[in-house]
């Protein structure tokens, strides 16, 4: 609760008090990131390294900017079909390999991205590299004349608009995730994550299981870029690389796989901290690396522990 | 006597290495039957054709009538087919109770859509698997360390929650890998009470694979016998005693696991 408070009311508060304007679009993609973070965080369930959900999210952001460019689709028609196709690629791809454990999976899945960066250069749909630009911006939705979204193209700043529609999808992606773990499939997950071949014995149909959840995770990814489009108002082939499929995967162990909201809290510090680092010009990288790594060894089950070893000392 | 299990001229080759040549033999409805063999005759490899773990070479397995042989492990445990593990094969970071639950994942009847929004059914199944989890912990004298984590108990235990695992899927046939490996007489035989109260009170057939000669002599209804592959002996405990090729196959082995 109170951080839904903070998320709707504080955020705003303090920005319309500071003046900083431009930190509503840094908080919008954190939500978006974080999204696609989440899907990552799922394979990581499963027991698979994910390094390929910015293939997912550039595919979620090329199907919803073709299906409201050249369709004409409303942007909210467009979304859930993104995450849909960027699923169903996910179940075709996914058949295949996930058949394959560790450093292999991870190794594939880090082609992956390339594959759709270059696959998007190539098809004639997608415009080659000049991608798709000027997407209109999403238009409202009436049902029974009452107006439940309004059209972002007549607001005087989209900014606050999108950052609420980003917070809404994450914490609908979190509530999701966190209610996934906790059934049974998230049971299941469990399982066979600590020993395939004794979940096979109690009857669990292991690939099928895999093949779902990869696809959950997808739809995650493909959410996250068609929104993540829509707001930049443009897709190019470089707009995820494989550098984002490694951030999404370091947001996950930067907050903790062994907690739901891990990827969340990791895609906010690992954002923020690059942005606060910028004033340190050419050691940016370096001292960015350091910190990463320091974090990775003294804290290796992420930030959050931080907070759950206090509470048990306490 | 009916036939539940029936294995069938089943061979396994490894390339050139025969590890089980042409084994037949059926296993009758509540009926307890160990196979033995010295090392290396092929009991594993048996064991993982009939739970499907691995594909036969030939031959094949029937479980009431209907082939079981070079199906998927999760499809034959549906049927009713289910095998346990030596003791490392647990889920580590679950508790006795925990895995006991997840294990009758088999008994679900709501979907998993449905356990994701919470449906009635759903709710009703984890209602039932808690209480049946209770149950069978308690029956299996586990309900004091039901809250333990798996990976901190020791390994009596752990065979144990091997079987309880096992069991709460609700099987027909358990097949039990080397329950008495490793314990002292003592233990053995509060397992062996417990195989048998498994067998008398829950109606489910038991086949194992076991080197422990007293235990597997007091346990058994009857016995196949293992050597090199081959079905040497198949009798009641007392038939195997008295047969020379048994006695021929270990004492040549010159196997110190016979402890007759």
């Amino acid at each position: 609760m109170v951080f839904l408070f903070v998320v709707f009311v504080g955020v705003p508060i303090l920005i319309n008090i500071t003046g900083r304007w431009d930190f509503y679009f840094t908080l919008t993609s954190v939500a978006l990131l974080a999204i696609a973070s989440a899907g990552v965080w799922l394979t990581f369930y499963i027991g698979r390294i994910n390094i390929g959900q910015g293939a997912f999210a550039l595919i979620g952001a090329y199907v919803s900017a073709i299906l409201v460019v050249k369709a004409g689709w409303s942007f909210w028609v467009s979304l859930p079909l993104a995450g849909l196709f960027a699923a169903v690629v996910a179940v075709v791809i996914g058949l295949p390999i996930l058949r394959l454990r560790g450093v292999y999976f991870a190794m594939i899945t880090l082609v992956l991205t390339q594959v759709v960066t270059l696959t998007a250069l190539a098809l004639p749909i997608t415009n080659g590299a000049k991608g798709i630009s000027s997407i209109p911006l999403p238009s409202g939705v009436s049902l029974y004349g009452l107006q439940i979204i309004p059209d972002f193209g007549t607001m005087e700043s989209t900014k606050l608009a999108f950052y609420y529609t980003a917070c809404i999808l994450m914490i609908l992606t979190y509530a999701a995730l966190y209610r996934l773990v906790n059934s049974r499939l998230g049971h299941l997950c469990r399982s066979m994550q600590q020993n395939e071949e004794l979940a096979s014995s109690i009857g669990v149909n292991i690939s099928y299981i895999r093949i779902l959840v990869f696809a959950i995770s997808s739809f995650f990814g493909g959410i996250g870029g068609a929104m993540f489009g829509s707001i930049s108002q443009s897709v190019y082939p470089s707009s995820f690389q494989v550098a984002d499929s490694v951030n999404f995967m370091l947001n996950c162990f930067l907050g903790g796989l062994g907690y739901v909201f891990g990827p969340m809290l990791g895609t906010l510090v690992l954002y923020f901290g690059w942005d606060v680092l910028f004033e340190l010009g050419k050691y940016q990288m370096l001292v960015y690396s350091l910190i990463l790594i320091a974090v990775i060894r003294f804290l290796p089950n992420g930030l959050l522990s931080l907070r759950l070893r206090k509470g048990a000392e306490k | 006597m009916s036939m539940l299990l029936q294995v069938k001229n089943v061979t396994k080759r490894y390339g050139g290495l025969v590890a089980n040549n042409n084994i037949s033999f059926d296993v009758a409805e509540n009926e307890i039957l160990s196979v033995i063999g010295p090392n290396g005759a092929g009991k594993s490899t048996l064991f993982k054709m009939i739970a499907s773990f691995t594909p036969t070479s030939s031959g094949e397995v029937l479980y009431a009538g209907e082939r079981i042989s070079n199906l998927k492990p999760h499809i034959v445990a549906r049927k009713g087919v289910v095998r346990t593990f030596q003791e490392t094969t647990i889920f580590k970071s679950m508790t006795v109770r925990e895995s006991v639950v997840v294990a009758q994942h088999l008994r679900a009847k709501a979907s998993l859509a449905g356990y994701f929004w919470g449906s009635k059914l759903a709710q009703h199944d984890i209602r039932s698997f808690g209480r049946y989890a209770d149950e069978l912990l308690e029956f299996l004298g586990m309900a004091s360390i039901s809250n333990e984590l798996a990976s901190n108990l020791p390994q009596g235990n752990l065979r144990a929650l091997g079987i309880a695992i096992g069991l709460a899927t609700d099987p027909k046939v358990l097949l039990l890998d080397e329950p008495f490996a490793g314990m002292n007489h003592d233990e053995t035989m509060r397992m062996v009470d417990l195989v048998r109260s498994v067998r008398d009170e829950r109606g489910v057939t038991v086949l194992l694979v076991e080197h422990d000669m007293p235990a597997v002599m007091t346990i058994s209804d009857r016995i196949i016998v293992l050597n090199f592959g081959e079905k040497i002996a198949e009798g009641t405990p007392l038939e195997i005693q008295k047969n020379e090729k048994v006695i021929e196959a270990y004492l040549g082995s010159a196997d110190d696991e016979i402890g007759m």
